[in-house]
């Protein structure tokens, strides 16, 4: 067992952080991820991960914590994305490309900055790709109040959000604000995404915010079980990568461990990738 | 210098006639895709010792692979997804190892004028050749395909094929460029301008042409800004894509 | 006479600049089964939209029940046409019916028993009980119209609306679900107003029809209305209406006018 457990794993106290940060990013990102999917607005959930890394990135230069960069970055990125709705179909999609790859641009820009201005190390890696476990313990309730907050607001909208993810005609001759109830849902994707980026860096967090609920999906077709299955999915997943990247440490030749994020998105996608073959089985395509 | 001055031009060539197909396709998740798919060969071959350049080729190309054969059996979306992130991933993991291929993360990612290969511009001017080439020669098919579909299923038009084979020249323009642009602003190159070419010019072989023609200036700028300010190429290719994108909206919405 | 429970006067509508719906003026009963019949492009979703509240008009009048519209009414169901769902959606059948009590309101709530059963029998009413756990996006046409109206009927609405339902069903299932229309319209005492090309399928249910050309309506009486008198009046040149083997054919030449309209006024014969 003490390959699995390694010494001092649950003792150790960055190891703590990791799992109370963790755990928040992977309950939102489920429930979110959910929804996501139900609304087939997989490609927008990624491009916010692209914006939430300029604000990551930006973070350290003007001396904010990450947790504020990423969500300011998200937050930012769902109302670019807001007001260029409505134009549908391919030209949607590039539009919204080019929303990302101007953040991304941005990015590039401020991590060179970091590079050549501040003492900071390891920028890149943090930004791009997390680093679980150097985050401060003093991140944990802001992430534990925001994630809450995120999840009221999807409580809140969710009957109006699947009536207006299936068919938007029929939502507004109900009297649903159809707008309305897609900006409310990108503030909650916004809020996940940046959460995720905290956890796996903001080039993976795309994972934890999709990976689990497609799983999940794939698996069930009540919506309640569903979402009970995206949060099994995502928190087992993501403390298997927190303890396993701890592992790591005493696995690998130089004693450099492999990142927490690395583990989380091979166990979603492994996930992933087994229910998927399952319910092609158990499913006349 | 003028090494990556040849290279850069080989690559928006390339940039603009492949992402001219991939905007036709609407396939933009996939120009996203595999460009990450060679930052984790380029990581795993530094690793290894070997050239970055053909760790770059040949997993750009394993992604491909990958692609086509999940497109067939998955959700497209999610799919296509999951595998960009996971190749990602790898790369993480590769670059963890090693501190000194740390500090060419930003190089892979986001490129570098000094980043251009200082070997010969042979190999690469044949692969540019070899992309462009395919895309002419498929050219009717792909924009039969993109426009009507089932009319190129009567014509015997293998939607699979095409896909794989469109996917592999992606692959292939992804190796030529990611030095100098980096993997995460391939992307930008490849969308933005022949985005904005399409918006302007209806007739897909003059629209093809204006693509080429926009990418090679959006490069040129961003070399000669680069060169001033010593800041990353990608940010400039970002940036005057992006731009170039908006031009060709304003344009066409006063039309 | 049944009770008027939706009126419709003299609305007008443009679209684009173009006049789609030129002073129409009909009437739906509870209990009835209306046909809005027109050729495509002829303004029939428009028309419905306004009377969703999802159309702004120009000129005339809606009213529930005496009292004019308001921009969204809990006694007006819809039946959109088909929509395509993702394979992977995760709702089911009963999910979606029972969604369909109170999808516009905030928060998450419990369905009370009484709520549950509601469903349960609304299920029961269109045939679909069978589908119950079925996936939303696992549907064939025919199953996903059944679905759809069980959702719209849940809530006891007076009035649904619905658009171009029968357009992508075999034979079989046009039959059954026009068959179950107006079974429903009877048993749950609401107004039908279903919108479609082509009356044929329609004309052993259709108390009223209301016909749409030109931008005009001539509405009443299947029996009436459907006449060579009334539509060449309504169409503004001759059109023969021919009965064969108990099926009608209204045979109008092609307009090869110009866009104006023909002056004519509404006709409504009762």
């Amino acid at each position: 067992m003490n390959w699995l457990f390694a010494p001092g794993l649950f003792t150790s106290a960055p190891v703590h952080t990791a799992l109370a940060l963790g755990t928040v990013s992977a309950t939102v990102c489920a429930v979110v991820g959910v929804f996501t999917i139900l609304r087939g607005a997989s490609f927008a959930g990624h491009a916010l991960t692209d914006v939430a890394a300029t604000g990551g990135a930006g973070s350290v230069l003007v001396g904010v914590s990450p947790l504020t960069g990423f969500l300011s970055g998200a937050l930012v990125g769902a109302g670019a994305i807001g007001t260029t709705r409505g134009r549908g179909g391919h030209q949607q999609e590039v539009a919204t490309g080019i929303v990302l790859s101007v953040a991304t641009g941005l990015s590039a820009l401020f991590l060179y900055l970091n590079a050549t201005t501040s003492a900071a190390t390891g920028v890149t890696q943090r930004v791009l790709f997390g680093s679980l476990f150097s985050a401060s313990s003093s991140e944990i309730l802001p992430t534990l109040l925001v994630g809450a907050l995120a999840l009221l607001l999807t409580g809140v909208i969710a009957r109006p959000l699947v009536l207006s993810s299936l068919s938007v005609e029929l939502a507004r001759a109900r009297g649903v604000r159809v707008a309305l109830i897609g900006g409310a849902f990108l503030l909650t994707m916004a809020v996940a995404v940046g959460l995720s980026a905290l956890t796996s860096g903001s080039l993976l967090s795309t994972a934890l915010l999709i990976g689990p609920a497609a799983a999940a999906v794939r698996c069930t077709s009540r919506l309640s079980h569903a979402l009970l299955l995206a949060l099994t999915f995502g928190i087992g997943c993501t403390w298997l990568g927190i303890v396993l990247s701890y592992d790591s440490y005493n696995w690998m030749p130089k004693n450099q461990s492999l990142p927490v994020s690395f583990f989380i998105v091979v166990a979603i996608v492994v996930v992933y990738g087994v229910c998927t073959v399952g319910s092609t089985r158990g499913r006349r395509v | 210098m003028i090494n990556a001055w040849q290279v850069g031009t080989l690559a928006a060539l390339v940039a603009g006639v492949v992402g001219f197909v991939v905007v036709l396709r609407g396939d933009v998740f996939a120009a996203h895709a595999i460009p990450n798919g060679a930052f984790a060969g380029a990581a795993g071959a530094s690793l290894l010792g070997l050239s970055p350049l053909l760790g770059l080729g040949v997993f750009s190309l394993v992604a491909a692979l990958l692609l086509s054969a999940l497109r067939r059996y998955g959700q497209r979306d999610t799919s296509t997804a999951l595998v960009l992130v996971l190749t990602l991933a790898i790369g993480a993991a590769l670059i963890s190892q090693s501190p000194q291929i740390a500090s060419s993360t930003y190089a892979l990612l986001f490129g570098e004028i000094l980043g251009a290969s200082s070997s010969s511009v042979l190999p690469l001017l044949v692969l540019a050749l070899v992309c462009i080439a395919a895309v002419l020669v498929r050219w009717r098919a792909f924009v039969l395909s993109a426009v009507t579909p089932d009319l190129a299923l009567a014509r015997g038009i293998r939607q699979g094929r095409l896909d794989a084979g469109f996917l592999i020249v992606v692959a292939l323009a992804t190796t030529l460029t990611v030095p100098v642009v980096g993997a995460l602003l391939v992307f930008s190159l490849m969308v933005g301008p022949p985005a904005a070419a399409r918006l302007l010019v209806t007739s897909p072989g003059r629209a093809l042409v204006t693509a080429t023609t926009l990418s090679l200036t959006v490069l040129w700028s961003a070399l000669v800004a680069a060169y001033w300010t010593n800041w990353p190429v990608g940010f400039f290719v970002a940036v005057g894509s992006a731009t170039i994108y908006l031009l060709a909206r304003l344009i066409t919405a006063r039309r | 006479m049944p009770d008027e429970i939706l009126s419709v006067e003299h609305l007008t509508v443009s679209l684009h600049g173009r006049v789609i719906l030129d002073d129409v003026s009909f009437a739906l009963r509870r209990g009835e089964f209306t046909g809005l019949i027109g050729s495509n492009g002829v303004g029939k979703t428009t028309l419905l939209r306004a009377i969703l509240g999802l159309q702004p008009y120009e000129a005339g009048t809606i009213s529930v029940n005496g009292e004019p519209r308001r921009r969204h009414h809990a006694a007006i169901g819809y039946v959109p046409q088909k929509i395509a769902l993702d394979s992977d959606v995760p709702l089911r059948v009963v999910d979606f019916v029972t969604l369909g009590l109170d999808a516009e309101r905030w928060g998450l709530r419990r369905r009370s028993a009484a709520q549950r059963a509601r469903v349960t029998d609304m299920l029961e009413a269109v045939g679909a009980s069978h589908l119950a756990s079925k996936r939303l996006s696992e549907l064939s046409g025919g199953e996903q119209q059944r679905v759809f109206i069980a959702h719209a009927l849940v809530r006891e609405p007076h009035v649904l609306l619905l658009d171009e339902p029968l357009a992508n069903l075999d034979p079989r299932n046009v039959q059954e679900i026009v068959a179950l229309l107006h079974r429903l319209a009877r048993d749950h005492d609401v107004a039908i107003l279903l919108s479609a090309h082509e009356m044929n399928a329609l004309l052993p249910v259709m108390d009223r029809v209301v016909y749409l050309t030109g931008g005009h309506c001539a509405s009443g009486p299947t029996s009436e209305v459907v006449r060579t008198d009334v539509l060449s009046a309504l169409y503004g040149h001759h059109v023969d209406v021919v009965q064969i083997h108990g099926r009608v054919f209204v045979i109008a030449e092609p307009n090869d006018a110009t866009d104006d309209l023909p002056e004519h006024p509404t006709l409504t014969v009762h």
